[in-house]
């Protein structure tokens, strides 16, 4: 017998696709765009160096290691070649501002993110990045503790998330009210699943999904499960639930900005499974952050290495030879091109640009880098003349998402404040295009105009928030174009991928994209690995 | 003569009964999301109310399914009865219940839980039973499809419907009783539909429009109940009510009695605040004699300040209070003139409206006196000003031997958020000594000293006071086993443990 309850489920998710259309009708007429900026990574530079028709280098200069990529993964290495006490290194970035995709932007009302904004507590094997936590200020004590204290300023406040459906708000990220029992018992059941997974450990003691994910169990009980979909999993496991379905694309979009149905199950329930970081003074699921996202962290590196960043600083040829490696630069500032001339060079750059750059690259390693796809992203910070409405149901939180819908959500910038009142604030909202081949996307993401994106993101966000457009006082839409790699099935499992960690003769390689997850914890495992290597290699270790 | 006015024929019934299928699902829906909303309306911005009624409602309607199933004759009798019965329970739901809250009659939880199981069990029964007359009439696969999607089509009607038009529009009141005459009109078609095949018809159609009539007048006249309720919820004369971008302002006068009102929380009674007041100065400024630079924050009504003013050796006080309207009030009014001893006006104060985190964080002055003067942390917002970050904050700005005091809701009512505050003080690195004084608007209530040496009361008080004496005010730091200290976590931004703690607390008090 069909019961009540199942109409009333299957009704609910349905509610919020047909609602949008409406709202759009109603906009039309509404208020007027609010202005901003179309920015990004920085395309007419790397149209540049892809046209060619760049000068020839003017001038040699020397460095005894040289850093290409100013994001997690190159401040990264630089931070541990300063813990070593070699301070002498260069660090060229292409872009104008540290960070790649853990940029931020800043206005009279508050900083913001413009792209990575958290940092989950970090996990046993995150030794790196807890020793990076501790050097700033942000972990007391001893970093390897089991349960470190971290300092308050960065532990997400209370209230952490909340999701929409239907008119209501609900906290946590899977909106249970109106599911019927079947479907709180496969949630149920999920959650022991992931919960069985995160403990799960091999005869070595290794844990099945560990972040760095090179700490992982080679067990190939678990590593069969990269070569299927995340949605195939869920199937194969006889969950059914479309709200289930739902939370679980939100997530592989959320991390990888792909959708669950080409994300390999490994990955998929990484992101559930890996996260066992605990903290004294916080529960286990809390997160770090700051009005700027990670930007606190790029912040804080940048400023100990200024003197050594080259910014707008675009690489556009690699070559090594028996002395040496060298490295063809434009520089902005200068307007000319240099070569800088290393004893080591550390890549901490995305890797699908090496084979169009790097002269001599082995045929395997172009290969692994050219196989890489990326995930297209659209981050908003829309600045608000005051916070929205909180809404029926849970308070307003950090992270605000709105279930079924193409975005990912929000976060509050201002949610770290200590303040009673609410006053201006900057939202940012985050897109994974991931509804299409990633070509497809990244030509819709450029080809779209600031004003199209803005009244799709006003429109999106109004089904929770009605006022929204009228408190929206400025509306700037930053896009990443190669956001992210995608962990397709086999990719995090590629041992031609894991081979990229020996390097290329004088070249370490120091990006996410190693280990075909783009976390920060992955980012900063590669930077601080390739930075030991080439310590090593220069007989500094 | 029976020919001429035949029952429509059995295909003729198909599609009444699905489009009432429609109606029905519409209104089963509208009745839980106006619990729920009610819910977390009346008792706070907890998604508690809204999972706990929603999960009873399910609940309830299960066990009507499955009471459903002993309907064994009269099918078509016991759904338009059971039609009535939802139009006349639901449609009235909100109304009594707004009613109840404010009048404050009887347990609220018990009524709220109450309604919601009998109106969910009577929703629980229409569909299964319309299936049963339904499938009379059509084949079984094909009934199933399309009930579903009837069923499916009404309650999506509603999902969008009530967030977008109604609950803004109607609001809560109105939209139930609009609901119910739906429900009801439902029972007169059906009586209208199978008028041949129904026993006792009569009495069933009196009942159907008695209800009609009741609900419509009710729709006719919410404006009056919406009117009513605010009345029982303040008894006295209101003498100034304002909405201001903070908060809401009452202040209300029952003879000598003024009330004022903060969010519909009583802040004070003038019949006996000079005890609150009193209390929450005295003891700790009394024991500095060498204090000259006082910081009130929160507090806008200036009475902190009369107190503190007391003491001829204080040069300076800053009041940091959110709201301008709250102090100007203070400041303008005779009567709280009267009240606050023209506090506000006094040369030596300094009024700054500002967010108290925001100001603490902006200035670098020292205070020999901090007077911490919040409402109780009822929502995430306050409850960061009971946090270890916040007393990190305040201690930055307090002299080498000043002292902090804090209101501390009651430690009666609220032993575990009282001493939550006490652990989160000393988590901040603060000593602590605690107290507690007889406030009787109040009841028990709850205050804690912090600073960075021990704590002994004063000796003898030099001011005049009305309440306090020095024989006394030790007692006052003992306390009694039913508030006694219990072991609690410090309440911590990333958790803000004291705003569940206390909401759990005072929710008990208030439906006990
Ligand atoms: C919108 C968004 C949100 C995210 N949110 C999170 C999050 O909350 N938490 C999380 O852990 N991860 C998040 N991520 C993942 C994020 O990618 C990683 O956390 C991490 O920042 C990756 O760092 P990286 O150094 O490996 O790569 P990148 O950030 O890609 O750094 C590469 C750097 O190289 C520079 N560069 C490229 N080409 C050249 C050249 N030719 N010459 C010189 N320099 C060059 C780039 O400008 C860039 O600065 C997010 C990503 C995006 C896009």
């Amino acid at each position: 017998m069909v019961t009540r309850r199942r109409f009333l489920t299957a009704t609910a998710g349905m509610a919020t696709v047909a609602a949008a259309p409406m709202i759009a009708c109603r906009r039309e007429s509404g208020t007027p765009l609010p202005p901003g900026t179309l920015a990004g990574s920085d395309a007419a530079l790397g149209h540049r160096l892809r046209e060619g028709g760049i000068p020839e280098p003017a001038e040699t200069r020397r460095t005894p290691v040289l850093i290409v990529g100013g994001g997690i993964g190159g401040l990264s290495a630089a931070w541990q070649l300063q813990r070593a006490g070699l301070p002498d290194f260069i660090l060229l970035e292409l872009e104008a501002a540290p960070g790649g995709n853990a940029r931020w932007g800043e206005n009279a009302v508050s900083a913001y993110p413009l792209g990575a904004h958290y940092l989950p507590l970090p996990t046993a094997e995150a030794t790196d990045v807890r020793a990076l936590l501790a050097d700033l200020g942000a972990l007391k004590g001893d970093p390897q503790a089991a349960r470190p204290e971290y300092d308050e300023t960065w532990l997400c406040h209370a209230p952490h998330e909340r999701v929409y459906l239907d008119g209501f708000w609900e906290e946590g990220l899977l909106p249970k009210l109106g599911a019927s029992r079947g479907e709180r018992a496969e949630f149920a059941r999920f959650h022991d699943a992931m919960a069985e997974f995160k403990v799960a450990r091999d005869l070595f003691g290794r844990r099945a999904f560990a972040l760095p994910v090179v700490a992982s169990s080679r067990d190939a009980r678990w590593r069969a499960l990269d070569g299927i979909t995340m949605a195939d999993w869920l199937i194969g496991h006889d969950y059914r639930s479309p709200r289930l379905h739902a939370y679980v694309d939100y997530a592989c979009r959320d991390d990888y900005g792909t959708d669950y149905r080409q994300t390999s199950a490994w990955a998929g329930i990484h992101y559930f499974a890996c996260r066992n970081g605990e903290a004294a003074n916080a529960a286990s699921d809390t997160v770090l952050t700051a009005p700027e996202g990670n930007g606190w962290i790029v912040r804080r590196l940048a400023a100990r290495m200024e003197s050594q960043i080259r910014y707008g600083a675009a690489v556009f040829r690699l070559a090594q030879d028996r002395a040496g490696v060298s490295a063809d630069v434009w520089l902005e500032a200068e307007r000319r091109s240099v070569r800088y001339r290393a004893e080591q060079l550390i890549w901490a750059a995305p890797l699908f640009l090496l084979p169009k750059l790097a002269t001599g690259l082995p045929p395997a390693v172009a290969a692994v880098c050219a196989a890489g796809t990326y995930a297209p992203w659209l981050v908003a910070n829309l600045t608000l003349r005051e916070p929205p409405a909180p809404g029926a149901g849970a308070p307003l939180a950090w992270d605000n998402v709105l279930f079924d819908a193409p975005g990912l959500g929000y976060v509050m910038a201002t949610h770290q404040q200590l303040r009673l009142a609410p006053g201006p604030t900057v939202m940012t909202y985050y897109r994974a295009l991931a509804d299409r081949p990633p070509a497809e996307a990244r030509q819709l993401l450029l080809d779209t105009s600031r004003e199209a994106w803005a009244a799709a993101i006003l429109d999106e966000l109004s089904r929770a928030h009605r006022e929204l457009p009228q408190l929206t006082a400025r509306l700037d839409v930053y896009r990443h174009g190669h956001a992210m790699i995608r962990p397709l099935p086999g990719v995090v499992g590629d041992e031609a991928r894991a081979a990229l960690a020996r390097g290329w003769g004088r070249v370490r390689f120091a990006h996410a994209d190693l280990s075909g997850l783009s976390l920060f914890e992955e980012a900063n495992y590669r930077g601080v690995a390739a930075a030991r290597a080439a310590l090593t290699a220069l007989g500094r270790a | 003569m029976a020919e001429a006015v035949a029952a429509p024929t059995a295909a003729g019934r198909q599609l009444p009964l699905l489009i009432s299928i429609f109606l029905v699902a519409a209104c089963g829906l509208a009745y839980e999301l106006i619990a729920g909303a009610l819910a977390s309306y009346l008792l706070g911005d907890s998604v508690t109310q809204f999972s706990t009624v929603i999960g009873a409602y399910l609940f309830a309607m299960g066990i009507g399914s499955w009471l459903s199933r002993h309907v064994r004759r009269d099918l078509i009798g016991t759904f338009v009865r059971i039609e009535i019965a939802v139009g006349a329970l639901g449609g009235f739901t909100a109304a009594a219940l707004f009613l109840a809250f404010a009048a404050h009659a009887g347990p609220f939880r018990i009524l709220l839980y109450a309604a919601v199981l009998v109106v969910g069990v009577l929703v629980g029964l229409e569909i299964p039973l319309v299936m049963r007359i339904l499938r009379r009439e059509v084949a079984f696969s094909d009934l199933v499809a399309r009930v579903l999607s009837f069923d499916y089509l009404g309650a999506l009607a509603v999902s969008l419907l009530f967030p977008l038009l109604l609950a803004p529009h109607l609001g809560l009141v109105r939209s139930g009783l609009l609901f119910g005459l739906v429900n009801a009109l439902v029972a007169l078609w059906g009586l209208h539909i199978f008028r041949l095949e129904l026993a006792g018809r009569r009495l069933l159609q009196g009942a159907a429009f008695a209800a009609v009539a009741l609900l419509g007048a009710g729709f006719a006249g919410a404006g009056h109940l919406t009117t009513l309720a605010e009345g029982w919820l303040y008894a006295d004369d209101i003498i100034h009510a304002e909405t201001t971008p903070y908060q809401r302002i009452v202040v209300t006068r029952w003879r000598d009695d003024i009330r004022l009102f903060l969010n519909q929380n009583l802040q004070f009674s003038s019949t006996d605040e000079y005890r609150y007041h009193e209390a929450l100065v005295h003891p700790g400024l009394a024991t500095l004699p060498g204090a000259r630079r006082v910081l009130v924050l929160g507090g806008g009504d200036g009475l902190a300040v009369r107190e503190i003013l007391k003491y001829p050796q204080i040069e300076a006080v800053t009041l940091v209070d959110l709201d301008p309207a709250m102090t100007g009030l203070f400041s303008r009014a005779p009567l709280l003139r009267q009240l606050n001893g023209d506090a506000l006006h006094s040369p030596k104060l300094t009024v700054v409206n500002a967010d108290a985190g925001r100001w603490l964080e902006e200035n670098s002055e020292y205070y020999d006196f901090i007077v911490a003067d919040f409402p109780d942390p009822t929502a995430y917002a306050i409850g960061k000003l009971y946090s270890t970050a916040f007393y990190r904050l305040v201690d930055k700005h307090l002299a080498a031997h000043g002292r902090l005091v804090v209101q501390t809701t009651s430690p009666f009512y609220a032993r575990r958020s009282f001493w939550t505050v006490a652990a989160t003080l000393e988590a901040a690195g603060l000593r602590t000594a605690a107290y507690h004084a007889l406030v009787p608007s109040f009841g028990e209530w709850g205050f804690i000293l912090a600073g960075h040496d021990d704590y002994a009361p004063p000796m003898r008080y030099e001011v005049p006071l009305r309440f306090l004496t020095a024989a006394m005010t030790p007692a006052l730091f003992q306390f009694p086993a039913d508030m006694a200290r219990i072991d609690m976590e410090p309440n911590r931004l990333n958790d803000q443990s004291l705003v569940r703690t206390f909401e759990q607390e005072w929710r008990h008090v208030q439906h006990q």
